[in-house]
């Protein structure tokens, strides 16, 4: 299935192909593909999600096939194929943290930001998913939030509300 | 208090950086074996320590690192596995973020012993956090000499390096990380060859997971012999033990391996029982992977022996009324909690976690996933168990990697151990969407054997 | 000059020995042998490197690991990647656990699989067919809504119709190891995987007609011949040409004095071991522009020529021993039905 509905040209800067440079260099001579999937990660950073055009600088700068990449791309759930909120609330939904409640917590944040999984609110700053074990179930529920990965524990309904909120401020702040 | 060995200094404070971790003895085993010790002479203390793999197999880690093929003038490489990604299992994480430079410690003395100029540590990468945490031990490792040329004067060199992993929980399967580390899709590799001959860029390598790793310094600390003597037969040692689900205090502990699981749950030095004060209904011991146990079966073997967290222990029985160690992921469910739910919930995860590239682990997990879905929402009819029960067999065992067997057999466990309460979802489909078929007799005294 | 010969191995495959190279495969030693104890494949192709393993339909039981180390492998083995070691023992037909194992495995293999074999231009040279034909049951019990894909077009003359696409991987290898540059290759994962260019484009290359020839499905079919006849209404004609970029040497396929398709030679495996370049595959298409050599030998009960498939003969174990006849129960079944 020919999945792209919307692309995004990408120039990368200066800086960014230098740390990509960097990258490259912690691999032994020629295996430069083993760079790929940092360097994807800083694309994310960088434009939000990773587009078809980034795909293709990126093989071309590790003189590799773009289907490489898709490829790639395509097989690990962190990579965006489109465009997310601005921030990205990513509940784990995993058994260990569904037997405390992070089923609702998600069905909360649904609610609350009155948008489906996968989709993004109409301002563009919110956007929501389950993903499956965070590697935190001793804290359940609790969601990451990219780039960092911050993590947040323990989650009640209280604190989801305090963290939109905080996430709002920091907006306008900006 | 029970021994501690790998989170002895965990409450110090700044015990995350260099200066208070080497205050407290941190980089001992470095010197102590880059100074004074063959690679071999690791080697051999690492074998005397009995230690196993603390990713789940439980393969004895000397035996892993002296099948290590080292032809002349070929690289060879240490990968530490740090996509820690099985559900019920975050020790690895914990001991990243607060103690890593546990990890680097180990990562140089293991190195060493296995002669690797470069290793890599590959940490799943919604583990941003504790991947700025290491690159951050690793620099200040560097800094004081700890790390590449010429370390400490021995004429080893060594750099290790931090690499992301994308988001897939096949990527802990070793020849999965070391696709992922060459920069492709995270498919298992069909063995043999294994890569102890041609792993990363057909080289020989080691995997080891993080707590393995670790657990080298206080081995190379106190000797092998030391590390033996904690423990119980060929469990030797501590284990960390990622404690979750509905217990009072969940998290991880460090304990030595043959503790009394109920000790474990109920002994405020550990989880402090049962949350919300309910009663135990199940355990899974060992991480989604292995096959659930209802309360009776966990705190007592089948033979009426107190259960203890071994490796022996927890497997004796077999799978008809025995476990796994596993990981050390140790799933706590209380009495309201539902089995064919988690059961369904396990087997989503797997589906999704599936890499896609053999037909009875892509196809079975998602038949499998779909009929669970029936049971738990009342769509099911009586014979869908037993079909269950068939799509399980048949992917079990038959996959290229070990991913099939992990999703065959928490669904093997949970029709084996309580097939009366999927009956009952499936003989009493409304009222299965409103209430839940409790505690039953699953925490009952097992009837003596019969002779 | 006598050179000198390495040491063969001896192994022994339901009960009939044979001597093969080292390193030869349980697969390639038990198609020495030839018969029904060959196990079949889906996935693996001896003349494309690294592709088996990922199917499981020729898993097989090692019951004895050779002579030095006698212990049988614990689980089944996939015998395409598997090498014999001398002394080794296999169970392919003469175990039950491995004609369970591949009969779910079939089963497996089919339940996304659409039932489109009418409209299928792959029916009649189908390997799955042949392989549920010969291995499967002949009722699904998978009651939900099948996986399904766009049909799209990856070039102007391959088709891709990924809902019957059984992920081998072969394609990827051809396009790995005949053409520079892989356009196209396996997107996504689990049962979401799907062979795919990922962006609207053509996948162009000489050699990439091939994907056509190495499908053991109709996943990718040749659009030149699409909808134009059944495979058995055609007759096969060894040709060949002097060609620039390959080999030359291929198959015609003829209905009247029609040339409805070319494709490359292929063995008793369905192996094709000249590729054949695309101007030869799809814009050669008069017998004038060929030299035909003989028509192509096909096995004398094959489908395309006789309408039916082979009988099973039981190797004398299996007819003496009732739980072999009803682990074999399909397959005897059948033979009665043909006879």
């Amino acid at each position: 299935m020919l999945s792209v509905k919307e692309n995004l040209i990408v120039n990368f800067s200066a800086e960014l192909l230098k740390s990509f440079t960097e990258i490259v260099s912690r691999y032994p001579e020629g295996k430069q593909k083993s760079a790929l999937l940092p360097i994807l990660h800083l694309v994310q950073e960088e434009y939000g999600w990773v587009s078809t055009d980034a795909m293709d600088k990126v093989a071309s700068f590790l003189s590799i096939q773009p289907v490489e990449v898709y490829e790639v791309a395509s097989f690990y759930t962190m990579y965006f194929l489109e465009p997310r909120g601005k921030y990205n609330l990513e509940v784990c939904r995993t058994g260990p943290c569904c037997l405390v409640g992070a089923e609702r917590i998600m069905k909360y944040i649904e609610d609350k930001l009155g948008v489906k999984e996968g989709e993004v609110t109409e301002d563009g700053l919110f956007s929501w998913r389950g993903v499956e074990c965070s590697a935190a179930c001793g804290y359940g529920p609790v969601l990451q939030i990219g780039p960092e990965y911050t993590y947040y524990e323990n989650l009640t309904e209280e604190k989801v509300d305090q963290l939109i909120s905080e996430l709002k401020q920091k907006v306008q702040n900006t | 208090m029970a021994r501690k060995l790998l989170l002895t200094h965990i409450d110090v404070p700044g015990i995350n950086t260099l200066e208070v971790y080497r205050q407290k003895g941190g980089y001992r085993a470095v010197e102590k074996a880059l100074k004074s010790m063959s690679p071999d002479d690791v080697l051999e203390e690492v074998k005397k320590s009995g230690l196993r793999g603390r990713g789940g197999a439980g393969f004895p880690t000397g035996m892993k690192w002296s099948f290590l093929a080292k032809p002349e003038g070929v690289a060879r490489y240490l990968v530490c596995n740090a996509d820690e990604s099985e559900p019920g299992t975050f020790k690895d994480r914990y001991l990243m973020t607060h103690i890593p430079h546990a990890l680097i410690e180990g990562m140089i003395v293991s190195s060493y012993a296995l002669g690797t100029a470069t290793s890599y540590i590959y940490v799943r990468g919604e583990m941003m956090p504790q991947i700025r945490i290491l690159e951050q031990a690793i620099a200040e490792a560097k800094n004081a000499g700890l790390l590449g040329k010429n370390i400490l004067g021995s004429g080893y060199d060594l750099e290790i390096f931090v690499h992301p992993g994308g988001g897939a929980y096949i990527c802990g399967e070793e020849t999965a990380l070391l696709e992922s580390l060459e920069g492709k899709r995270g498919n298992p590799r069909i063995k043999p060859p294994f890569p102890a001959v041609s792993g990363l860029y057909g080289c020989p390598t080691v995997v080891n997971n993080v707590e393995s790793i670790a657990s080298v310094v206080p081995i190379i600390n106190d000797g092998g012999d030391e590390y033996a003597k904690i423990g119980i037969g060929r469990s030797t040692g501590t284990k960390l033990i990622s404690a979750g689900g509905n217990l009072r205090k969940p998290g991880v502990y460090e304990i030595e391996l043959g503790l009394p699981v109920e000790e474990f749950i109920y002994s405020d030095e550990y989880c402090g029982g049962i949350a919300d004060g309910k009663r135990l209904k199940a355990v899974v011991a060992g991480g989604s992977s292995v096959p659930i146990l209802p309360a009776n079966l966990i705190l007592k073997t089948s033979t009426g022996e107190s259960r203890l967290m071994s490796y022996e222990s927890l497997a004796e029985g077999g799978f008809e009324t025995g476990t796994m160690m596993g990981s050390g992921g140790f799933i706590a469910f209380d009495e309201d909690q539902c089995i064919v739910r988690n059961t369904y919930n396990f087997t989503r995860f797997y589906r999704h976690e599936s890499c896609g590239q053999c037909s009875p682990c892509r196809e079975g997990t998602g038949w499998m996933e779909k009929i669970l879905y029936n049971i738990e929402h009342g769509q099911a009819s009586p014979q869908d168990i037993d079909l269950l029960w068939d799509i399980q067999r048949n992917i079990e065992g038959n996959t290229i990697c070990p991913l099939g067997d992990a999703a065959a057999w928490p669904v093997a466990a949970a029709i084996r151990h309580f097939r009366d309460e999927f009956e009952w979802h499936i003989n009493n489909p409304q009222e299965a969407q409103t209430k839940n078929f409790g505690l039953a007799h699953y925490a009952d005294p097992l009837a003596p054997l019969a002779e | 000059m006598a050179v000198e010969q390495l040491e063969k191995f001896t192994v022994t495959i339901d009960g009939i020995p044979v001597q093969v190279e080292p390193g030869t495969s349980i697969l390639n030693a038990a198609r020495q042998i030839g018969g029904d104890i060959v196990p079949p494949a889906m996935c693996y192709y001896s003349t494309l490197e690294g592709s088996g393993g990922k199917c499981r339909t020729c898993l097989v039981k090692v019951s004895k690991g050779s002579e030095k180390d006698p212990r049988p492998m614990p689980k089944l083995v996939a015998s395409c990647r598997t090498n014999v070691m001398d002394g080794m023992e296999v169970q392919n037909i003469t175990s039950t656990e491995v004609l369970d194992a591949r009969k779910s495995i079939v089963e497996m293999l089919l339940i996304n699989h659409p039932l489109d074999c009418p409209v299928c231009d792959q029916a009649g040279e189908c390997k799955l067919q042949d392989l549920s034909y010969e291995h499967g049951v002949e009722q699904t019990r998978y009651e939900f809504e099948r996986r399904t894909f766009e049909r799209i077009d990856i070039g102007d003359k391959i088709q891709l119709h990924m809902n019957r696409c059984i992920l081998c991987y072969r394609c990827v290898y051809v396009a790995n190891q005949l053409t520079e540059g892989r356009q196209h290759g396996v997107m996504y994962r689990g049962d979401h995987a799907e062979i795919s260019t990922f962006i609207e484009k053509a996948v162009d290359n000489d050699f990439i007609g091939n994907v056509i020839d190495v499908c053991p499905v109709g996943a990718l079919t040749d659009k030149t011949f699409r909808f134009k006849s059944r495979v058995w209404f055609t007759k096969p004609v060894d040709a060949h040409r002097d060609c620039p970029t390959c080999s030359g040497q291929v198959t015609l396929w003829y209905k009247g004095e029609e040339v409805l398709r070319v494709t490359g030679r292929k063995d008793e495996y369905n192996e094709v071991h000249d590729f054949i370049c695309n101007t030869c595959r799809f814009d050669k298409k008069r017998t004038s522009d060929w030299v035909l050599d003989e028509p192509t030998k096909l096995d004398k009960e094959s489908v395309i020529t006789a309408n039916h498939y082979n009988t099973f003969q039981p190797i004398p174990v299996i007819k003496n021993n009732p739980e072999l006849q009803e682990a074999n129960e399909e397959q005897l079944a059948r033979t009665e039905r043909l006879k």
